[in-house]
């Protein structure tokens, strides 16, 4: 699966990124994780509070920092 | 004793902190009449303050901003317009959250949503320039009739600004991936719980994003409050000197801070007989025109919208600056 983490670089998305890491090894899951930093892109998922949390290119989550077991539930 | 009087004192402007600071400046062995004594006064009296209002400022202030997510917002305000429409928009963007880094993605929100470019303007406009924050802390440093002719002007901008963007016709001057944005629309609600862990991840994430910021305007703030010589900074930004306003502005436009670093810079150059204006118009353009938020939007609307974007808010700050001037003698 891919996971994208919308967001421009804020130290927030950097944590989102590293937790989605972490709830993929955990699920037992190979996941690529992929930052989304362009504006342009954020946007088309229809974002409008950063970070954002994209699985499958189905966004699950915005304007949100989601703990390790939160994202492991989404997956 | 009037009690709202010693209330803002002590809470607000914390007297007891500067008398604490004060006594422990002297017991270090430093004299705080002198001019090293006094910039570490300003320094460490300062830098406290401002820290302990942010943390419980944006604290509560993040509480409200948690009913106020910008997919309401954009609830609120579709199907409006007029000028009301432009005053709810400023008065929304006052409460929606701090970052300038969100302002792009609630832009093409907005839009996208078939919001028009005058309600947009007003709310992105309204949204760097007036938060809750930072009127207390104006109340704190200077006192609240600043306080509140400050959100008053901040506010009119960001009317007439929108009502002037909505009147040059220039809907066709947004990039043109933005209208084909998909809309999103979340109707979730938040539980008390996560009001609160909002509210102190936003104190955690602000106060580590600024803290460079205050400490370098706390620093300058502290040489200009005791090393540079008044004269030298009245020929140069004296209220009697027509310049200083739009130097003041110019100046402030490349500048990336917050208004939490500007602050004591702005505090300590009202100390030194700098007008008013040329200050609010400092931070002013500080926080609402700063370089990276304009190449931001550079990438969502083309050249002559930006342009006259620019150009409102750039004019709005001027006429701000030579107003609070003309009328210093009404506030201090």
């Amino acid at each position: 699966m891919i996971i994208k983490i919308l967001g421009s670089g804020c130290k927030k998305c950097v944590t989102l990124g590293e937790n989605a890491k972490a709830a993929a090894e955990a699920a037992g899951k190979q996941a690529e994780i992929v930052k989304v930093t362009d504006i342009a892109q954020i946007a088309a998922y229809g974002l409008m509070s950063t970070p954002g949390l994209v699985i499958d290119e189905k966004l699950v989550s915005g304007g949100k920092m989601l703990t390790v077991q939160e994202i492991e539930k989404l997956l | 004793m009037n009690i709202f009087g010693w209330l803002n004192d002590q809470l607000l402007r914390m007297q007891w902190l500067s008398d604490l600071v004060t006594a422990g400046v002297s017991a270090a062995g430093l004299d705080p009449a002198s001019r090293l004594g006094g910039s570490v006064q300003f320094f460490v009296y300062d830098v406290v303050k401002i820290f302990i209002l942010l943390a419980v400022l944006i604290f509560t202030i993040s509480y409200v901003q948690s009913f106020f997510p910008p997919e309401r917002t954009r609830r609120i305000l579709g199907g409006r317009s007029g000028i009301w429409a432009n005053v709810l928009a400023a008065l929304l963007g006052t409460i929606t959250p701090f970052c300038s880094c969100s302002s792009i993605p609630i832009f093409i929100g907005f839009t996208a949503a078939g919001l028009p470019l005058a309600i947009t303007f007003s709310f992105l406009i309204s949204s760097p320039l007036v938060d809750l924050a930072s009127v207390i802390l104006l109340a704190s440093i200077f006192n609240w009739p600043i306080a509140l002719a400050y959100v008053v002007v901040g506010l009119v901008v960001a009317v007439v600004g929108g009502t002037l963007i909505g009147r040059a016709g220039m809907e066709n001057q947004v990039a043109e991936f933005v209208r084909t944005v998909p809309v999103q629309d979340s109707d979730y609600a938040m539980t008390r719980a996560e009001r609160l862990a909002f509210a102190r991840d936003q104190v955690d994430e602000i106060v580590h994003r600024v803290w460079p910021y205050v400490l370098i305007g706390v620093g300058i703030g502290a040489v200009i409050h005791n090393w540079v010589p008044s004269d030298i900074i009245t020929a140069l930004l004296g209220q009697d000197k027509w310049w200083s306003v739009p130097v003041a502005t110019l100046v402030g436009i490349p500048m990336y801070a917050d208004i939490f670093g500007t602050l004591p810079i702005a505090e300590a150059l009202v100390g030194k007989g700098v007008g008013l204006g040329t200050v609010l118009a400092f931070m002013m353009a500080v926080t609402a025109l700063s370089l990276p938020s304009i190449i931001m939007l550079k990438r969502v609307v083309k050249t002559p919208l930006l342009m006259l974007f620019l150009a409102i808010v750039t004019c709005g700050i001027l006429s701000i600056g030579f107003l609070f001037n003309a009328i210093t003698h009404w506030f201090i």
